[in-house]
């Protein structure tokens, strides 16, 4: 059976605004199972709850109704934050450290020995690529840097699981590879990483499953592969040797997509319409190259269940 | 208990190494010029009293001087924190919200002391080229306006744990400033017995720090007794005071959302 790294259960969380301190709901009912070990991606327009959930599994922010536990453990509970790490959105740090100090800092908050920490420190700033500015006060880092020595931190206690709010966000296409790459590692040695982003094909490249979260409700939690592969938008069927007054018969359930010699690439339009027109093409004797589902990506998945949901 | 006072002493070192990089302790090379600049003057308008006039100016600019760094360092001491939101990664890391605010508030204390010690000893310089001796007593006077200087670090403290800096600027600097007249108000109220307004200023009595138990100022130039007794019983007064004030400010903190 799979363990259970974090779990929400009926999480919810309003906040108190303006001068009339009118009551906004930030999450409505969030039931959500992370398992031990994977990498989860979470999902949702601006304003859709992600990083109110991130505050609530870190403490920042305090529950109104519900549960979380993370290793059957309250957020509220000090000992576990001896074994998760956290990188929040847009961070800002102190900049007046430079670096080292900066990292020294926070492993000195886990009571880490200092030839530990030294070795630490040295082997986190080379893995976000900081070892040349290990002395450079932070006051002087561009936002993409100041992303990746949020990273460094994150990862002071060698968490067993790692929080990344937006962890993409602000850097460059290599900095991106850079991030994806240090979340693929954290997987290879058996971390748990939950990671919002907005950068879809980022998330779907390296998350193992995905939350998406509209309005402060989870719409959809599953295997990337396994919601992805339930909405097939339609099947491409390549045949060979059909001439176009043949397709007659097939009006309504497929459409010709494009012609490439002799062969026609026609797009069925629904899966219920695939039996139908292979039956047909089988009757008429024509060859069939091939037969290949069209699934959705998880940008359009992403934009089907946020669709005029989003506030 | 190791390793509980290890965290705050991270924090406390942190804080002290911000207020060093922001410049704060360059205050004392403008304290030093203010004080040798009174001396000058002092010289000059006063006949044979100079000495006693440079020991009471030298000590009150301590204090006024030492409450406003404490003022102004420690209201947006709390608040900077969350409005940068450096809180958020604190937070996800093992230490307790009132570890926090404690490693906060020493971390003041110690820029305070810095300061105090850096002005006392300029003080007391200035003293024994003056009067070529310096009175033991003064290191009493001093070391009492410290710990009247650690209240008022407590009370911006509370107030920025859940207040705006202007807000709790303007409550922690009326609080200096009713604190060194709750004796008045005390008389006052004696004055209105039997009304409400005396309730009030009683409850306002009791409820303000009495910052006027750390100013033995005046003995100390004029060479009055001081009871030892008052001594003592100044130093429990404010340790309780410094006390019960983090210990509410802890539980505020502890409850409160950083958004």
């Amino acid at each position: 059976m799979t363990e259970k790294a974090v779990e929400l259960k009926g999480v919810y969380k309003a906040f108190k605004t303006g001068f009339t301190m009118k009551k906004v709901e930030a999450l409505n009912g969030v039931d959500l199972v992370i398992n031990k070990g994977e990498v989860f991606g979470y999902l949702g327009p601006n304003g859709s709850g992600k990083t109110t959930t991130l505050k609530l599994i870190m403490g920042i922010i305090h529950l109104d109704k519900g549960e979380i536990k993370i290793m059957s453990k309250s957020p509220n509970d000090i000992s576990i934050k001896e074994i998760i790490g956290f990188l929040p959105e847009s961070p800002y740090f102190y900049d007046y450290l430079n670096a080292v100090e900066f990292l020294d800092f926070y492993a000195r908050l886990f009571s880490i020995p200092k030839a530990i920490r030294r070795d630490k420190i040295r082997r986190l700033l080379k893995m976000v690529g900081l070892e040349k500015r290990a002395g450079e006060s932070l006051r002087h880092f561009s936002r993409g840097m100041l992303q990746r020595i949020g990273i460094a931190q994150a990862l002071i206690n060698d968490p067993e699981i790692v929080f990344l709010d937006e962890p993409m966000s602000g850097l460059d296409p290599l900095g991106r590879a850079e991030v994806k790459e240090i979340i693929q590692g954290l997987k290879r040695d058996g971390k748990t990483v939950v990671f919002s982003s907005h950068i879809l094909p980022d998330v779907e490249a390296i998350a193992d499953r995905v939350g998406i979260i509209v309005n402060g409700k989870i719409r959809d939690v599953g295997d990337l592969d396994k919601l992805l592969s339930k909405r097939v938008s339609f099947v491409e069927v390549t045949v060979f040797g059909l001439d176009r007054d043949m397709l007659d018969p097939l009006k309504g359930k497929a459409k010709v997509k494009r012609i490439l010699g002799d062969r026609i690439v026609l797009l069925v339009e629904g899966v219920e319409n695939v039996d139908a027109v292979i039956d047909y093409i089988r009757f008429c004797e024509i060859g069939i190259e091939s037969v290949e589902p069209i699934r959705m990506t998880l940008e359009e998945l992403f934009l089907s269940e946020t669709k005029g949901k989003s506030k | 208990m190791k390793s509980f006072i290890k965290k705050i002493w991270v924090i406390t070192l942190n804080t002290f190494k911000e207020a060093v990089r922001d410049r704060i302790l360059y205050s004392i090379v403008f304290f030093a010029f203010l004080i040798l600049i009174l001396s000058t003057i002092m010289d000059v308008v006063t006949i044979g009293q100079r000495a006693k006039i440079i020991q009471d100016m030298g000590l009150a600019s301590i204090s006024i001087f030492g409450a406003l760094i404490a003022i102004f360092v420690g209201i947006g001491l709390v608040y900077k924190e969350i409005d940068k939101r450096t809180i958020f990664t604190i937070v996800s890391k093992p230490v307790t919200r009132y570890q926090f605010l404690l490693g906060k508030y020493f971390g003041l204390v110690l820029t305070i002391l810095v300061e105090v010690l850096a002005m006392g000893t300029i003080f007391l310089a200035l003293v024994y080229y003056t009067s070529g001796y310096i009175n033991p007593r003064l290191f009493a006077a001093i070391g009492l306006t410290f710990l009247e200087l650690m209240v008022i670090c407590s009370v911006a403290v509370f107030f920025s744990s859940f207040s705006t800096p202007i807000l709790s600027g303007m409550f922690t600097l009326g609080i200096y400033l009713i604190g060194h007249m709750t004796r008045d108000l005390y008389e006052f109220s004696a004055k209105l017995e039997g009304t409400f307004l005396a309730v009030i200023l009683k409850i306002l009595y009791y409820v303000f720090p009495n910052l006027d138990n750390f100013n033995i100022r005046a003995q100390v130039v004029h060479e009055l007794p001081i009871d030892p007794k008052y001594f003592f019983y100044s130093v429990l007064y404010g340790l309780l005071y410094i006390t019960l004030l983090l210990f509410v400010s802890s539980i505020i903190f502890t409850k409160r959302d950083f958004k």
